[in-house]
């Protein structure tokens, strides 16, 4: 798939993997529409990616928020047209430190579930119609190694991001052969300010920059077609998962 | 027609009205038969423009007004793009446009202050002193996050409760362009669509700009619908000259995409690609150059909409149609019941008869037929 001019919407896309990927992706000549809650931030980066030449538009919008979810499909369409890669990035892991899942709060468990799982249904289904419509369009779900391991603390993000696998499968099928595709992205461990309030003695040495895996991700979407929709992918080796 | 007062719980369970024009016959169907009364090599084009956050309150000097816009700044426009819209006075959403105030009168260089955005006044219309010519003082990113902040639908009086963005959409929108819904194509779910290309019948958009359905101004109505912007893409092109060419039938998924699709073919002398405007207005002996067929919402006898149908078949026909409608008690506007006009309907196996009209009539279905039995209907 050709990055140039590629309509593209990312969640999350104030700092971390979200920010790298939206950089890189408009260094490559896409259109990136960027959404996080924190306007000035955005701002910042989006500032960023104009000065390099770059096509970016910031949308400052919570994921979780329902009311959000026509605004963000709205307004990213109405400023780059219609979408074309959709990155669900954005994500909660919830309060940290990351309690056991009998200390978490019935709360914390919905806050994290409505940004990790319906915040990424609720713009799916506003935004993949269009692309089903035109037989053409990715969607890229970010996941992680929690969605799969049972890691003890990571149980409000870790059932929310199996179960962002999940919906991610059943959309591949339920859309198998429309020319949309569904993939689940399991990044690996990054240097991110996430990670950090999750393990905050990890030694950042052994962490993945998230401007690399973005590259590898990047890379990844312009080979789309090798990847079967609904696959799950891991950035680190690069392998179809399962 | 009684309107139905509030969005079924699940879009498609709406009635179906099929009134197959060259048998002149009904037959009483729902939204999910749509794909068994098509045939395959068929196509049917839709609108994909998302619904606009269209309706604006504000004030003007010291006077509650409402600011309706009649489309989007458009993309890629210069700085500060004009938007047309129509002015309304105070009141809410509960009030018929028809019984609400009059908005102040308004000049050139009128500042109207719309919550986090001004409006300024840069042309008023020679139709009606209510349609406004606008520009806003944001531009780009920050107009439109301000647009979907302040703006609401357009309500509708006959419903029950304000209705949100998220009841006036397609299951397909993408680029905001519509002042209202286009209402036809609210019942198709992904469900009806994938049925569609699974029988073989193509499902391909095109973008129009649907304008408002009343204004409150009776000289504005009478000018409804406007010149109104559309985009049809290359390969909507190439699927609708492909159907064609193999004897398939092009059905229009609501008057916004016959506009679109004759009003291109009529401007071009034959359908081409891209952006265009158009003003035509159908009505009974229209040449149709392109569609065979609309899948529309049921519409009360004088709306523009009704008189398009006249296009798609002759008068005493829809009429009849119309009256069996009421008398089954099929619901209008924007969330009732939607009706199928198209030559050689495809009977489904499990569906009612065919229900006929006159059997002196030279076009009557007991010969056209022989498949479908027919039931002739009490009265007609």
């Amino acid at each position: 798939m050709q990055i140039r001019k590629l309509n593209t919407l990312i969640t999350g896309a104030s700092r971390g993997l979200g920010r790298a990927l939206a950089e890189t992706l408009a260094g490559a000549g896409a259109r990136v529409v960027l959404v996080a809650r924190d306007a000035a931030v955005l701002d910042d980066v989006v500032d960023g990616i104009r000065r390099r030449g770059g096509t970016a538009h910031a949308i400052a919008a919570d994921v979780g928020d329902k009311q959000a979810t026509h605004a963000i499909a709205g307004e990213a369409a109405a400023l780059i047209g219609p979408i074309d890669l959709m990155i669900n990035n954005a994500s909660s892991l919830g309060p940290t430190p990351l309690p056991l899942l009998l200390d978490t709060e019935c709360e914390d468990l919905e806050r994290v579930l409505e940004v990790n799982v319906v915040g990424p249904f609720r713009l799916t289904k506003v935004i993949a119609g269009s692309m089903v419509l035109r037989g053409r369009g990715t969607l890229i779900n970010i996941s992680s190694d929690a969605a799969v391991a049972a890691y003890p603390t990571w149980g409000a993000y870790g059932a929310s991001k199996a179960a962002l696998d999940h919906l991610t499968r059943i959309w591949a099928a339920e859309l198998d052969g429309t020319g949309v595709r569904f993939l689940s992205v399991d990044p690996g461990e990054m240097d991110t300010a996430m990670h950090a309030a999750a393990i905050p003695d990890a030694d950042p040495a052994e962490l993945a920059r998230p401007a690399d895996v973005a590259a590898r991700i990047v890379d990844m979407v312009r080979r789309i077609d090798a990847a079967p929709t609904g696959a799950r992918l891991e950035a680190r080796a690069w392998r179809v998962l399962q | 027609m009684t309107p139905a007062t509030s969005p079924a719980q699940r879009r498609d369970q709406v009635r179906l009205l099929a009134v197959d024009t060259a048998r002149r016959a009904l037959l009483d169907a729902s939204a999910g038969d749509l794909p068994e009364l098509l045939n395959p090599g068929d196509i049917v084009v839709v609108n994909d423009a998302a619904t606009l956050p269209a309706s604006l309150r504000g004030r003007v000097g010291g006077a509650e007004v409402e600011l309706r816009l009649l489309g989007a700044p458009e993309r890629g426009a210069p700085e500060r793009g004009a938007v047309d819209a129509v002015l309304f006075g105070a009141g809410s959403w509960r009030q018929d446009t028809d019984t609400r105030p009059a908005p102040p009168a308004i000049d050139v260089g009128t500042h109207i202050a719309l919550d986090e955005l001004a409006a300024e006044v840069v042309a008023v219309s020679d139709i009606s002193p209510r349609l406004l010519r606008v520009v806003f003082d944001k531009t780009g990113a920050d107009l439109w996050a301000a647009l979907y902040r302040c703006g609401a639908p357009v309500q509708y009086a006959y419903q029950q409760r304000p209705l949100p963005l998220w009841s006036v959409q397609t299951v397909y929108g993408a680029e905001p362009w519509a002042a209202e819904m286009p209402s036809a194509g609210r019942p198709l779910s992904w469900a009806i669509l994938l049925a569609l290309r699974r029988r073989g019948v193509a499902v391909a958009p095109l973008t129009h700009a649907a304008g408002l359905s009343a204004s409150g101004d009776p000289a504005l109505d009478a000018a409804l619908p406007l010149t109104e912007r559309y985009h049809i893409p290359a390969t909507t092109v190439t699927a609708i000259e492909s159907a064609r060419a193999a004897g398939g039938r092009v059905v229009a998924a609501g008057t916004t995409v016959v506009r679109a699709l004759e009003g291109n073919a009529h401007a071009n002398g034959h359908l081409c690609p891209g952006a265009g405007t158009t003003d035509l207005l159908l009505g009974p002996g229209s040449a149709l150059r392109v569609t065979s067929g609309i899948l529309t919402g049921m519409h009360n006898r004088g709306e523009s909409h009704y008189r398009l149908l006249g296009a798609f078949g002759d008068r005493s026909h829809i009429e009849t149609s119309w009256r069996h409608a009421v008398r089954a008690g099929y619901r209008c506007h924007e969330f009732g019941d939607i009706s199928l006009l198209l030559p050689d309907i495809n009977r489904p196996e499990h569906a009612p008869r065919w229900i006929c009209f006159s059997a002196t009539d030279s076009r009557a279905p007991h010969t056209a037929a022989s498949t479908a039995p027919c039931v002739t209907p009490a009265s007609t």
